[in-house]
């Protein structure tokens, strides 16, 4: 009785262990969503490389693959821009660096990998980045004085709670997209697991909604909150 | 007082069907938002990607509550937490 709930042994949508060693005395367990994400890092620096290379030789009248790229830049520079407004030109590499690589990692599942954005281990520290941002940029253009005016801010008396509301940000940011790309990974699993005889072609419209659309919201949503609240921290000036 | 698992399992089975209950409120948030945004097309189909795009970010937040209730299920149902 020790497996548990699931009767059906084959339904896998499970972190696994590939290989350990041992380090410090701790061992450590190399898993799956190291793999994917490897196989994703792998894929986008591929991409990046036939890019430049394509960027080095650019002519004036884009075509093919330039044209793509620059469409795909174009897009993310008019997201951060809508999103940011003035100081949308500091941020437009790393807000679009996030962007791919989020979309890239949760569409992985269409191509049989397990989404490496349905593990909390790499979605906290997405959110632990955005939390130093928005941090320093308060400290940087609010100065000392803003930010503890910032924290008492209808009363001293609220300050616990703000600081509540702060620490709150990126745990609710990174469970958010973890949850999302989580619950997509879980209905594909029971799917394919538990209806494994009839599961022939159909998934497929489940996959464009779970990996697809959910993936790029979810992906939208992350960048989105990320401007907003840099925004916020900087101010209007 | 000594339980045996397979109570312990059963309670986090029910504790798990209980904890997805929290679908309910954003299923209604969800449906509110996009009654809303279907009406500010009806008034003003010009904006109707802007109107969109604010209301696919807004329900995606308001998704948030109930995938908090998604995780605890799935946290009892296969983490199991509460087995000794």
């Amino acid at each position: 009785m020790r497996q548990g709930i699931l009767l059906s042994a084959d339904i896998d949508f499970m972190i696994h262990g590939v290989f350990s060693y041992e380090i410090f005395g701790q061992t450590v367990w190399i898993t799956t969503t190291h793999i994917c994400l490897l196989i994703v890092v792998l894929a986008l620096i591929g991409i990046a490389f036939a890019i430049s290379r394509v960027m080095k030789k650019a002519t004036e009248v884009p075509g093919g693959f330039q044209n793509a790229a620059e469409i795909i830049v174009d897009l993310l520079d008019g997201v951060v821009k809508g999103g940011m407004g003035k100081s949308a030109y500091k941020f437009m590499n790393y807000i679009g660096t996030v962007f791919i690589f989020i979309l890239i990692c949760n569409i992985s599942g269409l191509f049989g990998l397990r989404p490496p954005t349905a593990d909390y281990g790499v979605t906290l520290p997405l959110g632990l980045i955005t939390f130093v941002l928005i941090h320093f940029n308060k400290f940087k253009h609010q100065k000392v004085s803003g930010v503890i005016k910032g924290l008492c801010d209808p009363w001293p008396i609220w300050a616990p709670i703000n600081i509540i509301g702060d620490i709150a940000v990126p745990i609710s940011l990174s469970l958010r997209l973890f949850a999302n790309v989580l619950s997509g990974t879980v209905m594909m699993a029971l799917v394919y697991g538990l209806l494994s005889v009839i599961a022939i072609g159909w998934p497929a419209a489940l996959h464009v909604y779970f990996d697809l659309f959910s993936g790029a919201i979810q992906t939208y949503v992350f960048c989105m909150l990320t401007m907003t609240y840099i925004s916020d921290a900087i101010g209007d000036k | 007082m000594e339980f045996n698992e397979n109570f312990i399992l059963g309670c986090s089975a029910i504790g798990a069907g209980l904890a997805v209950i929290a679908g309910i409120g954003p299923g209604i948030g969800q449906g509110i938002a996009a009654g809303h945004a279907a009406a500010a097309v009806g008034r003003n189909p010009g904006a109707k990607g802007d109107v969109t795009s604010t209301m696919l970010l807004g329900q995606a937040v308001a998704e948030t509550t109930g995938l908090y209730g998604l995780l605890i299920a799935m946290l009892l149902l296969f983490v199991k937490p509460l087995l000794p």
